[in-house]
């Protein structure tokens, strides 16, 4: 216990000291039990500051101090820094006469809460005990859960760095969205092209485990010390044996829709989504196939000359430990059957974004040509329709950030296609915030002679053979009919289902439209709030390329940041359960934010330290009142309590 | 030698004195080792019997009931004067039970509740009792309910209400034996039935009374029923909930808990799903009887001086 302790009170130039009398709080401070030395100085975080904290432990022969001035979460690791040299840094405390006094009171009022406040810190510091750092061992692997561009980023990024990456994709091929998309705005290069070789770099990279057709059905631990369990399910197809020489699909009698052609193209019950997959390799539907038990076919196995094809491949699963996890499952579309005024978009000539994406591309059911699926015509008239389901409270909220690029790259491309063709666009703004996009939009405006329309859609319905879209120009005032032959809806951009159940297995929140919900928005956004998982790309938030790279990037270097020790250290301030007294309700289980509290076999909660950050949540929530947060036991608060009232 | 017993009703039900006989055939076993010496319920006892006792001749004293009557508390300072060991029984002596309730209202409040505006009590002549009506005098009915250890020095307790069988023989054996701690020490969860059906995250939606929802057999509170089972001792083995009945605490909060109500309250708030404000506070609002609800039991010994009065 302390022992002989000093008080430094701060100034903050003016911001204490403009208007807390600091001398009076010092010569106060000086006359309390326990105290052995009080001063006052200019700014105590500045250099000389930290200095004269050093000199004074020394000649003064202090054993704990308290530092009165502004927030710890501004300097405590500052000054126990200073402190540690000297004596355990659970020693060095700090009362907050700055934030929670200077700032809100007036002189006198805060000269005596300043001193009460001193005063209460120096009782919870009598009573701290020394404790010495946690340590947790990590395990250098990552998990990265989805196989999309962010993903293939974030696991090419580790991977390059040396360390070994477990990339799970739960369909057949990775690639994603960026995999069906046609050109990409500003510079409409090929999607395909530019995605293909991080692809194949995936699938050759020795440090890179691809488990595609797998999924992630397990986890448990903590930062450092996953346990995952991922499910491999049964191609029926050997993907080594494989030659993608394609025989069996031309013997297979089943077709089914093919879901990476938007279900607008057919494919065979062995099938591989598109030519470029990877890995390259055919699979068996086994939904759609007749070959598997009761066998009624195996005409594909008799044309297989590679001999790849195997009925009786069973699921396995695989037990994997990793030290950290990046969570990258993407996006999906709104459901356009949400949106009653545009006919629930069930007409086949109104289509969505992704829908118009396979249609522009060469490998997607119409080769690359725009039509009108009711009739295979070439439209004439197109009408696309910004923020369908964004920006609507009715729908989402929020702004899908990407639909106004993408139209403005689809009308372009449109009017590329078919030239005598007119295009209307209808939005409410414009958002083209990212490097060269503003230019894109207004050569799309411009040059392309794209008629931009500032209104809301209010209803989409048939008439005869054409698409009738009325809206509202809001610039003029005026009511707007146009009879298009296909319409193209911006749908807005969801988290997927898969993205929730993820979240629930790894105990992080998810917000509005399904987004993983990032520890801090501004200053931690690739990182959950439970240490060692990251996210990247749009299963946070809806984002383009660019802004899904980086983030790929950013989390893969949160990664390596942690895979750069053998060693976590970690704050000692956590919870400790009295486990004699825990009657395993589960209170805290169910409300610690980070994961931290479990439940062991025996029913009864475990504060797993590694994960703690010593909220206090759980130890608010305990109804047996059995937790208690180290060095904030209850006497130590009751104590503060009675030298301030 | 046998044990000197005695066992008072104060200001209760009656359940706890008939909790007695519930322990069965365990009664006549403990019938060898005792002789009752004080038990106006069951037998034939005068006042003036317990006053001419010498001081310290019983050895255990069981009081059961609260405080509501000078007579009650003459009679628990006696008691206290005449035996070794004074034990509170049952949650009205230890912390006011359901009829501690009524420190939320003053005496008059309470006279006018009962004898003139209930509606199943005739009284059109508006007759209120009174302590002095010519010769006869009756106890005062005192400005507040107390409990035992209000009124004097508390050696053992035996919680419940009534102390359920479990708890009671225990306890029993336990204070024939000498020792004055005895009982559970963790909260009920720990020995329920349900317990292991609970789920790793609950999370209350809203708030459902008992009889609004078809019981799915899981742990109630997971159920948004709530249940005191997380902020009440153990040692009843789950009575109620074995019944499908939620328990409502009346074994009291467990050791490190003070305030039963504020405990069960603080974890209930805490485990409230995502929503907005506004819904939240729909949500609470929707929990019928606040103070029924959490403080069931615990009311009087929380006010002993009753209610602060809202001011203005
Ligand atoms: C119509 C349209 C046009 C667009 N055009 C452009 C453009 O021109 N330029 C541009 O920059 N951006 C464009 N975008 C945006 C672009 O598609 C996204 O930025 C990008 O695809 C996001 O990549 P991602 O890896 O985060 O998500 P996704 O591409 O959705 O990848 C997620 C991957 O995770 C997998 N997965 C999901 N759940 C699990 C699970 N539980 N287990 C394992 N795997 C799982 C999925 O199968 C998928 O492969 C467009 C978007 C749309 C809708
Ligand atoms: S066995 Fe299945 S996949 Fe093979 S050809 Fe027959 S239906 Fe097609
Ligand atoms: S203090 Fe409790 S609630 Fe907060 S992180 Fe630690 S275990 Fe979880
Ligand atoms: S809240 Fe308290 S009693 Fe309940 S499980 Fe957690 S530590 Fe145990
Ligand atoms: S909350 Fe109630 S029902 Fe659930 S485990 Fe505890 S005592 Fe049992
Ligand atoms: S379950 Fe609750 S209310 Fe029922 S006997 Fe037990 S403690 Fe009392």
């Amino acid at each position: 216990m302390a022992r002989r302790i000093g008080v430094f009170v701060c100034h903050c130039g003016v911001n204490i000291a403009g208007v807390v009398d600091v001398e009076k709080v010092a010569e106060e401070l000086r006359k309390y039990p326990g105290v052995a030395f009080a001063t006052t100085y200019q700014y105590m975080c500045s250099d000389p500051g930290q200095n004269l904290i050093r000199q004074k432990i020394e000649e003064e022969n202090l054993d704990a101090v308290v530092i009165a001035a502004c927030s710890p979460s501004m300097h405590e690791e500052t000054f126990r820094n200073v402190c540690k040299d000297y004596f355990n840094p659970q020693r060095c405390e700090m009362a907050n006469i700055r934030e929670q006094c200077s700032w809100v009171h007036e002189k006198e009022e805060a000269t005596e809460k300043a001193i009460k406040i001193v005063k209460a810190t120096v009782e919870k510091l009598k009573g701290n005990e020394d404790l010495t750092p946690i340590y947790v061992p990590v395990e250098k692997k990552c998990l990265v859960i989805g196989g999309g561009i962010a993903g293939i980023q974030a696991a090419l990024d580790i991977a390059d760095a040396g360390y070994e990456v477990i990339l799970v994709e739960k369909e057949p091929s990775i690639g994603g969205r960026m995999a069906q998309l046609s050109e990409t705005f500003p510079t409409l290069d090929c999607s395909q092209c530019i995605l293909t070789p991080k692809m194949v770099a995936v699938s050759r990279h020795p440090k890179i485990k691809l488990m595609a057709y797998s999924e992630v059905i397990d986890i448990s631990g903590y930062v450092g010390n996953f346990d995952v369990k991922i499910l491999k399910k049964p191609r029926y197809v050997d993907e080594d044996a494989c030659t993608v020489c394609g025989d069996c699909e031309k013997v297979c009698p089943v077709i089914v829709p093919n879901e990476f052609d938007m279900e607008k193209k057919p494919r065979k019950a062995i099938f591989i989504p598109f030519p470029q997959a990877v890995p390259s390799t055919y699979t068996i539907d086994r939904e759609a196939c007749l070959g598997l038990a009761p066998l009624t076919c195996a005409e594909c196995r008799e044309a297989c000359e590679a001999n790849a094809i195997n009925y009786d491949m069973q699921p396995k699963i695989v037990e994997e430990k990793v030290g950290a996890i990046i969570v990258a499952t993407g996006y999906d579309l709104y459901d356009k059957s949400n949106l009653v005024e545009y006919g629930y978009g069930e007409d086949d000539d109104i289509i969505t974004s992704l829908e118009f994406e396979r249609m522009l591309s060469a490998s997607g059911p119409t080769g690359g040509n725009i039509i009108k699926p009711s009739t295979g015509e070439t439209p004439k008239k197109v009408v696309f329709v910004q923020c369908a389901g964004s920006r609507d409270k009715q729908h989402m909220p929020y702004c899908s950030s990407i639909c106004c690029m993408y139209t403005a790259k689809h009308a372009l491309l449109y009017k590329h296609h078919v030239p005598d063709g007119e295009a209307y666009v209808f939005y409410i703004d414009i958002r083209a915030t990212g490097k060269d996009y503003e230019e894109f939009i207004n050569n799309v405006m411009e040059e392309e002679r794209i008629n931009y329309i500032r209104g809301k859609v209010a209803k989409i319905f048939r008439e005869g053979d054409k698409i009738v879209v009325w809206g509202v120009d809001t610039l003029t005032g005026k009511k707007v009919e146009i009879k298009a032959d296909l319409v193209v809806l911006a749908m807005a951009i969801v988290g997927r289902k898969e993205t929730k159940e993820i979240a629930q297995l790894l105990k992080v929140a998810t917000g509005v439209g399904g987004f993983l919900k990032e520890s801090h928005p501004k200053l931690k956004p690739v990182e959950a709030l439970s240490r060692g998982i990251y996210f990247a790309g749009c299963a946070q938030a809806p984002k383009d390329i660019p802004a899904t790279v980086a983030q790929a990037s950013a989390a893969a270097s949160k990664v390596l940041a942690l895979f750069a020790k053998d060693k976590l250290e970690k704050d000692p301030m956590v919870a400790v359960v009295d486990e004699e007294h825990c009657s395993g309700c589960g209170v805290c289980i169910s409300v610690c934010p980070y994961g931290a509290m479990q439940r062991q076999p025996n029913g009864k909660a475990k504060c797993i330290e590694a994960l703690c950050e010593g909220c206090g949540t759980c130890a608010a929530a305990c109804p047996s009142n059995n937790i208690e947060m180290r060095n904030y036991r209850d006497e130590q608060i009751e104590k503060m309590i009675e030298v301030i009232i | 030698m046998k044990k000197k017993i005695a066992m008072y009703w104060g200001a209760g039900c009656g359940g706890c004195d008939v909790s007695l006989l519930g322990i069965h055939e365990k009664l006549l076993e403990l019938l060898d080792d005792i002789e009752i010496v004080f038990w106006p319920c069951a037998t034939d006892f005068k006042y003036e019997d317990l006053e001419k006792m010498p001081d310290k001749s019983i050895d255990i004293a069981f009081y059961n009931g609260a405080i509501r009557t000078s007579e009650n508390e003459e009679i628990a300072k006696l008691l206290r004067k005449k035996s070794k060991i004074l034990v509170a029984y049952g949650s009205c002596a230890i912390e006011g039970c359901i009829i501690g309730l009524a420190n939320l209202y003053d005496k008059e409040e309470i006279f006018r509740a009962v004898y003139l505006e209930n509606e199943t009590t005739p009284n059109k002549e508006k007759i209120v009792p009174k302590e002095k009506a010519g010769e006869l005098e009756l106890p005062e009915f005192l400005p507040h309910l107390k409990v035992l250890s209000n009124v004097v020095k508390v050696d053992a307790v035996i919680p419940g209400c009534p102390p359920p069988k479990p708890v009671l023989i225990e306890a029993l054996e336990a204070l024939l034996s000498g020792k004055t701690q005895f009982g559970k020490s963790v909260a009920l969860c720990d020995e329920c039935p349900r317990r292991d059906t609970k789920p790793d995250k609950i999370e209350i939606d809203r708030f459902y009374r008992w009889h609004e929802k078809q019981d799915d057999g899981k742990c109630f509170l997971a159920q948004g029923i709530i249940c005191m089972g997380p902020a009440t001792l153990a040692g009843c083995g789950g009575e109620c909930i074995a019944a499908n009945i939620p328990c409502t605490g009346c074994m009291g909060p467990p050791p490190k808990v003070r305030n039963q109500g504020a405990a069960m309250l603080s974890a209930i708030a805490s485990l409230l799903g995502e929503m907005d404000e506004e819904r939240e506070k729909e949500v609470i609002e929707s929990i019928q009887d606040m103070v029924g609800t959490f403080y069931k039991y615990t009311t009087a010994k929380l006010l002993p001086k009753g209610r602060v009065k809202d001011e203005g």
